[in-house]
């Protein structure tokens, strides 16, 4: 049985220092959507939120057909994954495992069962009689999945993870979750700091920052379409032009930037552009040449990047990064244009 | 490989030592004296102080009234002090600071006022029975060591351990009994122990709060200090040091000595 999970309108403190605002988010059944965000932006707290221990000032939280929101932590129903792993130190491998199946009422037989065909499963047979103290960080990790996973929640979460595992085993470790996820269908929200984790273990990720969700999507779109310039940042786009309309003839709108400079964009790429807006540029999408039309800038420092040459380009409305071809050297302190690759670009309402 | 003392230290060392175990042999000395007062070194030998001990009956029920205080006592102690240290831990970021410090009020209050104000607040006051004055007493005086020692393991306690826990579907009192107790066990016992021996040994409360027919040893060996000044008492000491040694033996053989000064 998968259910949704949906998040509505939900605020929260911490004594009187308010952590998520008016925060709505609605996962689908089966799916498995990340939480992304730099440190402190209350990513843990929404996990803490739908797994009852903490309260929300407002808002509710439904699971399926039940209401969440008031409901006691030990009724929930959901298996949680913790960062620094949470493994019972009294309880040997198999005994961790069987815990949620002890308090579900289960037998001792049928909970050995389960608890070795889950430990099969996560690879762990041999370690079934273990104590947790004798296990390494990735063997420990995967007890506290097979934990987790053994009570067949209708609802997963995972907070970080992998964040105390070497790189290749975090690799390996993401896609067992997702295989194991994937295979019973379990509703998933995850929570992670590392952009390539979130992007490549979910259906859709929802980029946080300072207690809002700034934009909820596949990973295609967050990274091809930002909706806005915090989004654009964090996926890289680390040019953002403000620009106003100065005029508009069909499809074409000319616009200015702060310092000036002129350049002509088509609707027909971009959509509809408003009057005030943001030109938002990865620096490939940013075309560094001698001359022709576009921004001026004056270059500064140059670095190699084996397919291209990045330019740090000066104007006086602000700093950009642009790239140029390999076949024309430009020195630092010589005067440039950058051109705008229309495919590479995004047009994001502007912040004012 | 050990590394070599300087010679001053050791000499340091052993004097200080010396100075702390001495007494007790003079004690052990005193108390096979085949003299009728205390003294030292020993005149002749004998074992009768020691039989002594059981002739006088006072000595009997005074010791099993302070093994029943020092336990029960030890026992509320820890009653209140489990679930005081937990709290005090687990809502740390939202308890008032000075709340911890109210548990470690009766180590600073001098013992003497502490059993001066209980003698008068609940012998006279609320007119209890001398055990249960008795008992509060020393409950009251143990109670730090078990706030103490109890919340220094569960200041080193992982709580996502218990919200795990509670997540898979224990309620949060069978949580905190099956997953959180017995992984600060260990504190537990330290404090058990800590706060069995204080009580065992109260004098200044005890000498304010016991009554008509009801004592402590250690207030009955004053007692028959002051009339007798003969080497029973020195007897009385020994037993209590083995006593004292037997825990602290049992503590070894099982967790570590120290573990008692963690
Ligand atoms: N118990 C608490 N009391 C008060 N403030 C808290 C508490 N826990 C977290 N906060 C604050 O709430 C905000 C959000 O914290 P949260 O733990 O949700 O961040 P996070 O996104 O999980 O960060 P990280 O990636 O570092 O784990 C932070 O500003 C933090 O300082
Ligand atoms: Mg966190």
């Amino acid at each position: 049985m998968t259910v949704s999970l949906t998040l509505d309108h939900i605020t929260a403190h911490y004594g009187s220092t308010q952590v998520l605002e008016d925060l709505s988010l609605a996962i689908k059944a089966g799916e498995l959507v990340s939480l992304l965000g730099s440190s402190g932006c209350g990513k843990t707290t929404t996990l803490r939120l739908v797994a009852g221990f903490l309260e929300p000032t407002s808002g509710t939280i439904q699971l399926g057909e039940r209401d969440l929101t008031r409901l006691a932590a030990h009724k929930r129903d959901i298996g949680l994954v913790f960062q620094n792993y949470a493994l019972f130190p009294h309880l040997s491998v198999r005994d961790n495992v069987a815990f949620g199946l002890k308090q579900r009422g289960l037998g001792g037989t049928e909970r050995t069962a389960k608890a070795n065909a889950m430990l099969e499963r996560v690879g762990l047979s041999s370690f079934a009689d273990r104590m947790p103290a004798a296990l390494s960080g990735g063997q420990k990790q995967r007890v506290a999945l097979a934990r987790a996973l053994v009570i067949e929640p209708p609802l997963l979460m995972f907070d970080e993870p992998l964040s105390n595992l070497d790189a290749k085993l975090r690799v390996d470790m993401r896609v067992e979750i997702r295989r194991l996820q994937r295979a019973n269908g379990t509703t998933s929200l995850y929570v992670t700091h590392d952009q390539e984790e979130a992007f490549s273990i979910s259906d859709r990720v929802a980029i946080m920052n300072a207690g809002r969700i700034m934009q909820l999507d596949r990973p295609e779109v967050l990274y091809q379409r930002p909706a806005n310039s915090f989004v654009a940042r964090f996926v890289g786009f680390e040019n953002l032009i403000g620009m106003t309309v100065t005029a508009r003839d069909g499809e074409t709108v000319t616009a200015v930037t702060q310092a000036g400079a002129t350049l002509k964009l088509s609707q027909s790429v971009f959509g509809a552009i408003p009057d005030r807006f943001v030109l938002a540029a990865r620096p490939d999408g940013l075309a560094v040449s001698r001359e022709g039309e576009g921004i001026p800038v004056t270059l500064g420092i140059r670095t190699y990047l084996g397919r291209a040459y990045q330019y740090q380009c000066t104007t006086p409305a602000g700093d950009y990064l642009g790239n140029g071809p390999l076949t024309e050297l430009l020195d630092p302190g010589t005067a440039a244009v950058l051109t705008p690759v229309p495919e590479q670009c995004c047009i994001l309402p502007s912040d004012a | 490989m050990r590394n070599t003392l300087h010679p001053a230290l050791t000499i340091t060392a052993s004097i200080i030592f010396i100075i702390l175990i001495a007494p007790l042999f003079i004690i052990l000395g005193a108390a096979v004296s085949d003299t009728n007062y205390l003294t030292f070194p020993p005149q002749g030998f004998t074992m009768r102080w020691f039989s002594n001990i059981f002739e006088i009956s006072a000595f009997r029920t005074t010791a099993i009234t302070s093994l029943q205080i020092a336990f029960f006592g030890t026992f509320l102690a820890l009653l209140i002090g489990i679930p005081a240290a937990y709290a005090l831990n687990r809502f740390r970021i939202r308890l008032p600071s000075w709340l911890s410090n109210v548990f470690v009020l009766p180590i600073l209050v001098p013992e003497i006022v502490l059993g001066f104000s209980l003698m008068k607040s609940v012998t006279i006051g609320l007119n209890l029975p001398v055990f249960t004055t008795l008992l509060l007493g020393h409950a009251l005086l143990v109670l730090p060591y078990a706030v103490r020692v109890v919340g220094a393991s569960l200041a080193s306690f992982d709580f996502s351990i218990e919200e795990a826990a509670i997540s898979l579907g224990c309620p949060p009192l069978k949580a905190f009994l099956t997953v959180v107790l017995p992984n600060i066990s260990a504190g537990v016992i330290a404090a058990f122990i800590l706060a069995f021996i204080t009580s065992i040994n109260d004098v200044s409360i005890s000498l304010f709060l016991t009554g008509p027919g009801i004592s402590t040893l250690p207030i009955q060996i004053l007692a028959h200090m002051e009339q007798f000044f003969d080497p029973t008492i020195a007897s009385v000491s020994v037993l209590l040091m083995l006593l004292t040694v037997g825990v602290m033996a049992i503590v070894e053989a099982t967790l570590g000595l120290t573990f008692l000064t963690k």
